[in-house]
């Protein structure tokens, strides 16, 4: 019994681990979705916020990386904005270029400021009271801030995506815009907020990454994290609640990948690697059929 | 009324020339400007950099040797955009033609020369052609976005290439051997084109390859129907395409591209197929791609500009101690820059004191420029031809 339900706990905080920054990271990508914005370019903002919170913690300490990390996803988001948005160019290649930059940056600024740096990982915070509970306590209340955050946003962004005038405003201007300008919500104006609020989300995503999942930078340690998220925004249909449903989805099944390592299969480890991968393909092809995916998706707005 | 045309077309084409040139010295500026605010000497390195494309005749073929699997990337990804579908899986495709083709260049003895080349060439085609079918099949049966399944497979296939150089059958069973696939045998390696370089025959593989691209999408029938497909899907369909068919078949010919590109990198340059031996190839085919609007003429020479970045900046880290990704985010720069036509009108209203023609140009609708990434830059080119 003792053994069954430690390997239960391990495999959940496995899963946990796994899914926030994907979590947080596809949080952001809903709400930029939802106002018409593909934004691929998650993967490199959450690269850049690695290295970023990696050189901010070394130099300052932790709350100094997620600073950095925030502040250097609202920079990238603010190019991709401005070519996106300002200059009207197609948002897939932005985001390509995008992500083009961010590996060279992300490297550059390694092998400049990281050589020889010892970066300090995020801390655990553990809820006074609410972490003493047997097996719940460890599982659910021994986290790092940012974890607690991250599903807190959760609701609450659904109440703001679904019950509040700003999310509404949201969803038509990724559903209508040019109705949307007719009544005057300046369809812009609402799309560059919502990428600016995404790149903060990847941007913090990204310094889990680098802070909470490990206390260093690996170069290339984001390793596709960026694009399943946006896998992750697809796949919960465009929504936060489905969103993190999916965010456990795939962190479940890189917690598998981890238990089955340790088993015989663990040689035919490469294998076991293609299964959060595999698991984002098969998971498409279930739920891209009904979709709330937004009909001006990817569609710059000029106005008239 | 002719000459009136020509010229339209002649600055047309001077303005296609225009944007890209222009991003690639503001891009080259602002990489200056990063490195010196980097504390790295931006000036020893962009004379290294220069060194390294055109500084010696080994200088030139290394720029070379580096451009020949972007043309195939490039023309993959450029194949499937011109037929309204995104690959962003060349890297992927490329590995699976690289492995096919591999296991054939090894395994096989005895063969004609001639015959075992189009063995390997055609194991490596359907490698890349399967995988990017996939993508394609997922689209068109599943309505999955190809943009992310096709960016999944890349992760795929490269673990599948990390199980192929270290486990059996696959691996080269040399003793003391780094993980990697066995050589290929002797005779199919590509010729040197010029002494004492890298520079291989596969270059003119890639030249031949924008040759088939080009015959294939503007002289051929399925060509044209990709065309229209990519254009206007609603008409392509109306016209009673199989769009669907064709969908697949674009995704497939895109995969088959990078896998030659993958299969001729190993006859020509390394022989044994390393973990990793053509990373980033597949996003820097999509820049390229980009930058050279889906063009043959444009394909080769943004190939060039950006393998000869590739070659520079080798040459960059070592003798400038800067490192060579800061290429990579120079390459970015230039495509976020390159893409943006809408850029010089922008410039243009900001720069104007004037505010009521400033107004008067915003609410304009965007020039066909702005548009023409989403819909037909070929579009743009038959205009003027009709008007006459």
């Amino acid at each position: 019994m003792e053994g069954i339900l430690n390997t239960l706990t391990n495999f959940i905080s496995a899963d946990f681990r796994t899914a926030v920054p994907l979590l947080l990271c596809a949080l952001g990508l809903v709400f930029s979705e939802r106002a018409g914005i593909v934004n691929i370019a998650a993967e490199g903002l959450m690269l850049i916020a690695a290295v970023s919170a990696a050189i901010g913690s070394a130099y300052l300490g932790p709350w100094g990386g997620a600073l950095l990390a925030g502040v250097s996803g609202l920079a990238g988001a603010l190019i991709f904005a401005f070519f996106t948005i300002t200059l009207r160019a197609n948002q897939i290649v932005v985001g390509t270029a995008f992500n083009i930059f961010a590996a060279g940056l992300s490297v550059t600024l390694n092998r400049r400021f990281l050589s020889g740096m010892t970066v300090t990982g995020y801390s655990l915070r553990p809820i006074p009271g609410l972490s003493q509970l047997p097996i719940l306590g460890d599982l659910l209340f021994n986290w790092q801030l940012l974890v607690y955050l991250t599903f807190l946003a959760v609701p609450l962004l659904q109440f703001m995506l679904y019950r509040s005038n700003l999310g509404l405003k949201i969803r038509a201007t990724g559903e209508q815009p040019r109705a949307c300008d007719s009544v005057g919500i300046k369809v812009n104006r609402v799309r560059t907020g919502v990428v600016l609020f995404s790149g903060i989300l990847a941007g913090l995503a990204g310094s889990y990454v680098s802070l909470g999942q490990a206390s260093t930078f690996i170069e290339g340690m984001v390793a596709g994290k960026g694009f399943m998220a946006l896998a992750v925004c697809v796949f919960g249909n465009y929504t936060p609640i489905g969103a993190l449903g999916a965010a456990l989805l795939f962190g479940a099944a890189d917690a598998l990948k981890y238990r089955l390592l340790t088993t015989a299969l663990g040689s035919y480890y490469q294998f076991l690697n293609m299964l959060p991968y595999a698991i984002t393909v098969v998971s498409l092809m279930f739920l891209s059929r009904h979709s709330n995916k937004p009909a001006a998706s990817g569609k710059p707005y000029i106005k008239e | 009324m002719k000459q009136n045309a020509k010229q339209f077309r002649f600055s047309s084409g001077l303005k296609q020339l225009l944007l890209p040139l222009f991003s690639l010295v503001l891009a080259l500026a602002l990489g200056y400007l990063t490195m010196l605010l980097m504390g790295y000497d931006a000036t020893k390195a962009y004379q290294s950099l220069w060194q390294g494309i055109f500084g010696s005749t080994n200088a030139i073929a290394e720029s070379l040797v580096q451009t020949t699997p972007l043309i195939f990337t490039a023309v993959s990804y450029a194949l499937a955009f011109k037929a309204g579908l995104i690959n962003l899986g060349g890297e992927g495709q490329l590995y699976m033609g690289a492995v096919w083709g591999s296991v054939l260049g090894s395994r096989l003895s005895g063969l004609p020369t001639w015959l075992h080349w189009g063995v390997i060439f055609a194991a490596a085609f359907a490698g890349g052609a399967i995988w990017g079918a996939i993508s394609g099949l997922l689209k068109v049966r599943f309505k999955a976005s190809e943009l992310i399944t096709t960016i999944m497979l890349n992760y795929i296939a490269l673990e599948w290439v990390s199980f192929c150089v270290t486990n059996l059958p696959f691996k080269d069973q040399t003793a003391g051997a780094a993980p990697r696939m066995p050589a290929v045998a002797d005779n199919v390696k590509l010729s040197l084109l010029l002494p004492r370089t890298r520079l291989h025959s596969g270059f003119l593989l890639a030249l031949l390859a924008l040759l088939l691209y080009y015959l294939f999408m503007w002289r051929t029938t399925k060509g044209y129907e990709l065309r229209v497909s990519g254009q206007n899907p609603n008409a392509a369909l109306y016209a009673g395409m199989p769009v669907k068919t064709n969908a697949v078949l674009a995704f497939g010919l895109a995969g088959g591209m990078a896998g030659l590109g993958g299969i001729i990198n190993i006859l020509g340059l390394q022989y044994f197929l390393t973990e990793g031996f053509a990373s980033g190839l597949g996003f820097s085919g999509v820049a390229v791609a980009l930058l050279g609007n889906s063009q043959p003429l444009g394909i080769l020479l943004a190939a060039f500009l950006f393998g000869a970045l590739n070659a520079g900046g080798i040459r960059m880290q070592t003798a400038a101690a800067v490192p060579s990704a800061m290429i990579s985010m120079i390459q970015g720069i230039i495509i976020f820059f390159a893409v943006s036509p809408y850029l010089f009108t922008w410039l243009w209203t900001r720069l104007r004191p004037d505010q009521s023609s400033r107004s008067q140009t915003l609410q304009a609708p965007p020039s066909s420029a702005a548009i023409s990434l989403a819909i037909a830059p070929d579009q743009r080119k038959s205009e003027p031809e009709e008007k006459r």
